[in-house]
Order: C-alpha cells, then structure tokens, then sequence
C-alpha cells in the first residue's frame, strides 16, 4: 500500500507489521478460511452490557483492538472466497440500526473490495464470533473496530502473498478492487491468491489503515442495504420466514407474573379447526395449529378453558416510588472527589422521578425454531445469539452444540423485550412437535404485559453554589432495580419459571461502573470542585424490568441536565455558558457548542407561550457527544407541548455513516420525546393495565417536532464511539428544560403528560 | 372458497369467512408486507388498500372483500422496480428497524391518490393512524412530501402508475 496509514489512535504507524503467530498455508477448499474455532471461546466475565469488548477468556490482558481481544483470529472476521467475493462475519445483530451497512462500509474500505463483491453474515452462533449481546451502544466500539483492524490486515496478507508469488517487495503493490497490482501492470485477484489455502492467523495490535481522506465508503452516507426489501415486502424479518412443513404457535400467557394454572380443559380447543396439538407443562400452555389464525382462535378458546391462581399483589402505583425506597438496597459510593473548594453561598435541592416504561415494539416477539434430529436450531430477533442459545438449552437440557441459534431481524426492541421470550417458546413448542418448523408470535397484549420494562427510578440532587457562581459542592444519589435480566439461564426467559420443573431467574446483578446499569452517566462529566454520586441499587423487582434503551443514562441524564439548568438559575446564569463554565473536555465543549450555534442560541427572541432548552450528555461518559436545543410551546387548555424544533450535534468518533448517524439520532430524539411526554406503565392489584396502544399512548405523527436538524462532527481516523443510545437522556432533559423556560414550571416527574402539564401550569 | 382481487390479480382462497385479510396475504397469498402488529387497528403496520382506501387488513374479515380491489406494498413495486411512493420512501432512507414502513408506505399511497398535493397538516392527519416507534417520523413525512413532488413534477397519475401484478 502506497497510501499513507495510521493506528486506531491516529498516531502514524510506519510500517506495522504483522503477528503472524500460526502462519499457515494449508490446503483447504479454495477459501482463505474455512473454519475457525468457536467452541472453545466461553463467553468471558460479562462487565460491560454487551459483554463483547471484555477480557479474552483466558483473563489476560489484551493489546488488540475492539472485539479481537476476544477473537483475535482474522479468519473469524473476514472470509474470501475462490471467486474473489468477500464475506465479513459479525458477532452483533442488524436491530434497525443499520449495522450491516456501516460494518459493510469499513470492511469493503479496509479490504479495497467493490460494494458488490462483499457480503455480511451477522450473529449465528455456528459461523460468527460471540460478541455477547448487540447492546450498549457497543457495535462499531466492539465490531466495527474488530473488522476494521481484521479488513486492513488481510488486505496486508493478501498483499504479501502477491509479494512472495511476484518476488517483488511489498511496499511497491497497491490493493484495490479486490486486485493486487504492481507498477509494471500485473495484477491478480484476492480469489486467485487465497485459491488452494487456508489461513489462520492472529490479529496484531495495529494495522496499517487506508487513509481516511482516500476514503470511498467510510465517511459517506452509503444507503443501507436493508431498506428496498422493507419497502417492498421483501422477506425481512423472522416475521416473514416461511419454512417447508411450518405451522404456527401461540402461547397462553398468565394473567399476572406468577400466577399458577389451577385446570385447563383443552378438549374445546384441540377439536378446533388446523390444530395439531396442545402443550401442557406446569403453567407453561401453548397451542400449535397449521395456520397462524387458526392458532390465534385456538388460543383464545384456551383462554376461556384455563383457570388460574392470581400472582402475588403488585405495589400500588400511586406509592411506587416510596415502595422502591423502602426496600433494601446496595449502596455504592462510585465518585467521591474532594477539593478544598469554595465556601457555599447557596444550596438548591431537587428530586427527580421515571416510571416503568416500556419498549413497545410495533411488532410483537417472533421466533422460529425447528428439531430436526437431535438438533434444534432457532430463529430470533433477540440481542444475544450466543446467551440464547445459552438459555435454551438448559430449557430444554440439551447440551450447547446440539442448539443453534442464528439472529434473524425482528421489529426493532430498543433493548432487552421479549424477543428472546419468544425464542424459548418456539424452541419447547418444536420440541413438542419434532421435525416441524414452528413459528410463534406474541400477541399484542403479551407483548405490552408481559415483556421486561425499564425501571422505575428516583433520584436526588443537591449542589452548592459558590459566590463565584460556579458549583462548589454537586451530590446526586439514584435508587434503581437492575438494568439486565436478559438470559443469561432459562429462568430468565418468560416460560422458564413457568414450567412444571420450574427453572428459577437469575439473581439481579449490578452492571458496574465505568458503563453502569441504573447508575449510568450518574456520575458528571462537568468538573466540580467537589462530587459525591452513590447508587441505590435495589435488588427486590416488583415489576419484570431489564435494559431499555439507554439504562440509567435516560433518567440520570434527565436528572443531571435539568438539575444544572435549575443551578444557572440559581446562579443567574445563561444555560449554555454555565455548562461551559464547568466542561473542560474540548469535544464536548465544541458539541455544546455547535448545538447551540445551529440553534441560534445567543440571537434568540423568546415569544409568549414558547421556551427553550439545551442539554449535553456524553453516553456513558465513554461514547458519543451530544448536545441538543429546542424550542417548545405549550397549549394551555389541553396542556400539551409542541416541539417546534430541535438543533443537535453529535460527535461519534469517526462518522463511518453519517446518514446513518443522522437517522439514529433523529430516531433516538423522537423516541425520548415519546417516553418524556406521554409513557408511563399503569398497573393495578396483580395485574398490568397497559395492555394497548390505547392504554399505553405512545407519540404519533402530530406530536412529532416540526423539525430537527444534526450536525454529525467531523472525526476522521477517530476511534468509533457507540451512539445508538446516545440521544434518549438528553432529549428528555432539554424538554423539561425548554417547557420550564416557557411556563416557569419545573417538572421533575416524569411523563410530562398533558393532564400533569395542565395540573401544573394551573389552567 | 373465496375470491379475492389483490394486486390486480384474483385469487381463490380457501379460508373460513371470519378470518381477517392480514392472514390470508401472508398465510394463503405469501406477501410479507402487511404485518401484524395489534390486531386492534391501532397502530397501522398492516395497513393495505381497499378499492382506493387505506384499510387495516386485521381488522377486515375476507367475508367482506370479494369484488372489491385490494392493494398490498408488493402492488406497488419491487426492491429492483419501486413504486414513486416506495423510491422516495428509499431516498430518504425513512426506515429504521422497517417493521412499521410498509403500513406507511400504503397509508401514504392512500393519501396521494385522494390528493396528490396534501398541506403539511394534511400529511400527519392522514399518517396519524400509522405507529413508528424507531422514531422515523422526520424522514417519512420527508418521503411523503418527496413522493409528492415527483408525482407533481412527472405529471404521473398515482393510480396507474407503478402498478405491479403479483401473485
């Protein structure tokens, strides 16, 4: 390669190199990798969310980039075939997010291959590394960074094995269109080199990376892939999977979490028109029938056959908070700082609530799953192929090879939602029915009552103001359940504890700092002379809750943001500058700064009955930076809040789409915006009242802000920072922030429902 | 046995008369495009057309439907050959996950052959019924508009145009 080359951290690397630990040539099937290991490569300690960018299995340290640490062979990641077309192999899944696309962008810019020469296989738990789950915002920190780094070094491989053939020296040949050529006009296809070899090589800490300013793919707003199907009516998701001899599944759910089935006539139901069968084990009770309707109606006949125990009694909701409080907690001091510091001239208290929300997938859970032999293979849109798999099979008690779990798209889940539920269903009812594919979909009243929520949360802010008018002391407290029951075992899936050999959920653990489960983005970015910040962590669930979306960062950051919004007040102080006054990280300064410019922000006229707002967070204090403003209206008589518009930059590291960021910030604005507005789990004696979209609100097209504008930073050769999650806290704190601006309310609870705004706007 | 007209074409459909369209065209016809997503038409994902009107397919039992035309996102196009609403639904790259897209795709086509030149207001009236929950808002009220500006500047009649026979 000619071109110029620099490491993951920018720094120039001259000449990298390459670890060839295992060189070995070995006749194969004219492919440069046909196999690579797998089973060996236990799912290390899981400390982060995604459980992918952690230690290799053996414990020790490891210098390589992203996911490599845990996979370092190259042959895992990158697949050329006799042909010469490439195939990338990821660990994480395709959520809506466009991950296909982007890791198909730094694979065919590393590589130097055409678009169309390149193909993606995504999490199947016989043919791709264990990324762990796709959550976290860690794809392109975990992934993408593996693929980049095993791109460019089999592009270095494929280059040297030219160089050996040629006899010339490597420096002298250029790697482009899935050739490498040399000055004198002769070149030779990647196929041709790779043809009759097998090679298994380890990744080295460095590579030598195509320079971003050559750059073809990376960097460009490349359409996804995925669309023209989704479009179109394509077959897209495991929704649309249509397998020889499949029939269809439904399961009969309990009323409330818990609740044990005392009797069940099945006979009215088994006599149904298209029913194959009935399953029965413990409280665990589904029907399978040749066609999906047919199953539907026969469900519902089970329905009205079935007799059951009430569940134990859920809190009142109206006390949900204090309930939380009262119940024991683990309490973890996780930043202390202390500065000799300013004497305090005033304090400003405040207290902050969230309620269970819930993920609220437009469409309900689906899997497919089909014995064949001894061996059951299963189709799901969950996070996590590898756990799935996990789980299924101490549901089933078959040992791990004999399940085989492929993630196939779903509806997206914004987290962990039932759609690894639905895998361990279809999984029983096709051990029910050996050879015959079966297909279950939740129902939309399973889905809304019985999917994992996001927790309710609390938290407390104090901070003294110094007479300079910058903070001399910050302490912020949060009391959360757990962000994470995903499976994990199979009594972390809905059927597991069901089953008449019950399998019991996991203990709730902690996800502990720097990514942090409820106490995520507790801790400030802001430099404060002196901080405390302690979790409550709660261990006792009252309600079924795990990851949704952001985790803690989505209330902490709601907390934090409009908490330093009523400090400039305090202090007199214009938002953006108090904020600056207190950043000294330059990226985030200069996004706090773009925001506010786009916004207008120092030009802006305030007109009756409008406010704005700004907030800031970088997510997890690990991944991207962003900063938003908007200007807000609120109708009086019905208290609802229209978003006139939103400015917002966001700094991701290396854009790798810029589109793509774009279309996931946009998303992730739209969808705070539903939950801060309008979202708020009803519940009630044992059962869950949010049982539709009429029960449970979610935003519609008239509530959608008037527009929103994202400048995507400019960060070539900067290591990729994960920003999927990255808008859900700051969205719902510029909101509280701008309608305070506009009313003179501050509302710490949250939704701002338009029968709260109304309560407190007083009208 | 049933006849129903989809996509331009009759087909014979052996389905117990209560069953709602939603199933028949994924289970009997094969179309993936509507999709279940409440069963209560509330929030739009299965959205096709019905002699010229934006229908919820789980909710319209097949006893209703012989003789009249029903149309389905696959009517309109294909991933190679889109529709105009379909094209600038991929120019605007208005999909996140997709699950909700091809409801929206239809309830836009709805509109723009009712009126090929709706207000911003008339957009998300009309688009009201239909849920996203990626947040995708932004870009498919963009690609409604878009595909109305090219029905406008191509002088195409939505009704004709783009129309593809499967099945």
């Amino acid at each position: 390669m000619s071109a110029p080359v620099e490491d993951i951290d920018g720094a120039k690397t001259a000449d990298a190199g390459l670890a060839v630990t295992r060189r070995q040539f070995i006749a194969g099937g004219g492919a440069l990798v046909l196999s690579f290991s797998l089973a060996a490569r236990a799912l290390a300690q899981d400390k982060s969310e995604s459980g992918g960018d952690t230690k290799p299995a053996d414990g020790k340290a490891s210098a390589l980039p992203g996911s490599l640490k845990k996979t370092p062979e190259l042959d895992a990641w990158i697949r050329i075939d006799a042909n010469g077309a490439a195939t990338v192999f990821t660990g994480k899944a395709e959520l809506g997010q466009g991950i296909r696309t982007a890791l198909l962008q730094v694979a065919a810019e590393q590589l130097c291959v055409d678009w169309n020469r390149i193909g993606i296989v995504t999490a199947d738990t016989e043919r791709t590394a264990n990324e762990g789950y796709t959550a976290g915002s860690h794809s392109m920190q975990d992934s993408g960074t593996a693929i980049l780094h095993a791109a460019a070094q089999v592009r270095e491989l494929l280059v040297g094995l030219a160089a050996t053939q040629w006899n010339l020296p490597a420096a002298q040949l250029v790697a482009q269109h899935g050739e490498v050529r040399a000055p004198d006009g002769k070149r030779i296809g990647y196929g041709a080199l790779v043809s009759g070899q097998n090679l298994h090589v380890s990744a080295a800490p460095t590579s030598r990376l195509i320079d971003p300013k050559t750059h073809a793919y990376m960097g460009k707003p490349v359409p996804r892939v995925d669309i023209p199907a989704k479009v179109s009516g394509g077959a897209a998701y495991v929704q649309d999977m249509r397998l020889p001899g499949m029939v269809h599944g439904r399961v009969l759910r309990p009323p409330s979490r818990g609740a044990q089935l005392v009797s069940l006539d099945s006979a009215p139901a088994s006599r149904l028109p298209g029913v194959l069968k009935v399953v029965r084990d413990g409280s665990f009770v589904a029907v399978i029938a040749a066609k999906e309707f047919q199953a539907i109606v026969a469900v519902d006949a089970l329905r009205r056959a079935a007799k059951w125990t009430d569940g134990p009694a859920l809190p009142a909701q109206q006390n949900i908070y204090a309930t939380l409080r009262a119940l024991p907690s683990e309490d973890e001091t996780i930043s202390d700082i202390r500065n000799d510091g300013g004497t305090g001239v005033r304090t400003v208290n405040a207290t902050y609530h969230r309620p269970y929300q819930m993920h609220s997938s437009i469409g309900p859970s689906c899997a497919v799953a089909w014995l064949q032999g001894d061996k059951m293979t299963v189709w799901s849109h969950g996070q996590g192929a590898f756990p799935l798999r996990k789980a299924i099979s101490d549901l089933l008690q078959f040992p791990p090879e004999r399940v085989h779990v492929i993630h196939t798209e779903g509806s997206g889940c914004y987290g962990h939602n039932a759609a690894d539920d639905a895998g361990g269903d279809a999984a029983l009812l096709a051990r029910a029915l050996p050879g015959r594919p079966v297909r279950v979909q939740w129902m939309r009243v399973d889905e809304h009552t019985s999917e994992p929520y996001g927790p309710a949360m609390i938290s407390q802010a104090r901070a003294t103001l110094a007479a300079d008018g910058s903070v001399a002391e910050w302490q912020y407290e949060v009391w959360s359940n757990t962000h994470s029951t995903r499976p994990g075992s199979a009594g972390d899936l809905a059927a597991g504890p069901t089953l008449a050999t019950p399998f019991t959920p996991s203990k709730p653990q902690k996800i502990p700092q720097p990514e942090g489960g409820g106490d995520r983005n507790s801790v400030p970015l802001y430099k404060f002379r002196n901080s405390k910040v302690v979790h409550h962590f709660i261990p006792a669930m009252p309600l079924r809750v795990s990851a949704m979306r952001g985790l803690g960062a989505y209330m902490n950051i709601f907390s934090l943001e409009s908490f330093m919004d009523e400090m400039a007040t305090a202090a007199g102080a214009d938002p953006v500058e108090f904020r600056l006054r207190h950043m000294e990280d330059k990226r985030a300064r200069e996004v706090i700064q773009a925001a506010a410019a786009r916004f207008g922000w120092s030009a802006y006229q305030q007109a009756r009955g409008r406010g704005r707002g700004f907030a800031f967070a970088r997510y997890k204090n690990l991944g991207a930076y962003l900063a938003l403003a908007m200007e807000v209206e609120v109708d009086h008589e019905s208290g609802r809040i229209r978003v006139l518009r939103v400015n917002a930059a966001v700094d991701s590291g290396e854009a790798v789409n810029p589109d793509g960021i774009r279309n996931q910030v946009e998303g992730g604005v739209v969808q705070s915006l539903s939950w801060t507005m309008f979202e708020a789990v009803r519940f009630a004696g044992t059962r869950i009242l949010s049982r539709d979209w009429s029960s449970y609100p979610i935003l519609r097209f008239g509530d959608a802000p008037g527009r929103i504008d994202i400048q995507v930073m400019e960060r070539p050769g900067q290591p990729f920072l994960g920003t999927g999650e990255a808008s859900q806290g700051p969205t719902a704190a510029c909101l509280a922030n701008a309608v305070a601006d506009a009313t003179g309310v501050r509302m710490r609870e949250l939704p701002l429902s338009p029968a709260r705004m109304k309560a407190a706007i007083g009208v | 046995m049933i006849t129903l007209n989809v996509n331009g074409r009759d087909h014979q459909v052996d389905a117990d008369p209560a069953t709602p369209l939603l199933y028949v065209l994924r289970d009997e016809l094969q179309l993936n495009g509507a999709k279940y997503g409440c069963g209560m038409g509330q929030c739009g994902a299965c959205t096709v057309m019905v002699d010229g009107a934006a229908v919820f397919s789980c909710l319209t039992p097949v006893s209703l439907l012989p003789g009249r035309r029903i149309k389905t996102v696959e009517g309109l196009g294909s991933a190679e050959k889109p529709g105009v609403v379909q094209r600038a639904f991929i120019e605007e790259q208005a999909a996140q996950c997709g699950y909700c897209i091809a409801g929206m795709v239809m309830r836009a086509q709805a509109l723009l052959e009712q009126n090929p030149s709706p207000t911003p207001t008339q957009v998300r009236d009309a688009m009201s019924p239909n849920l996203c929950r990626c947040g995708t808002h932004m870009r498919i009220l963009r690609a409604v508009d878009r595909a109305a500006d090219a029905i406008k500047s191509a002088g195409v009649d939505l009704k004709e145009a783009g129309n593809v026979r499967t099945g």
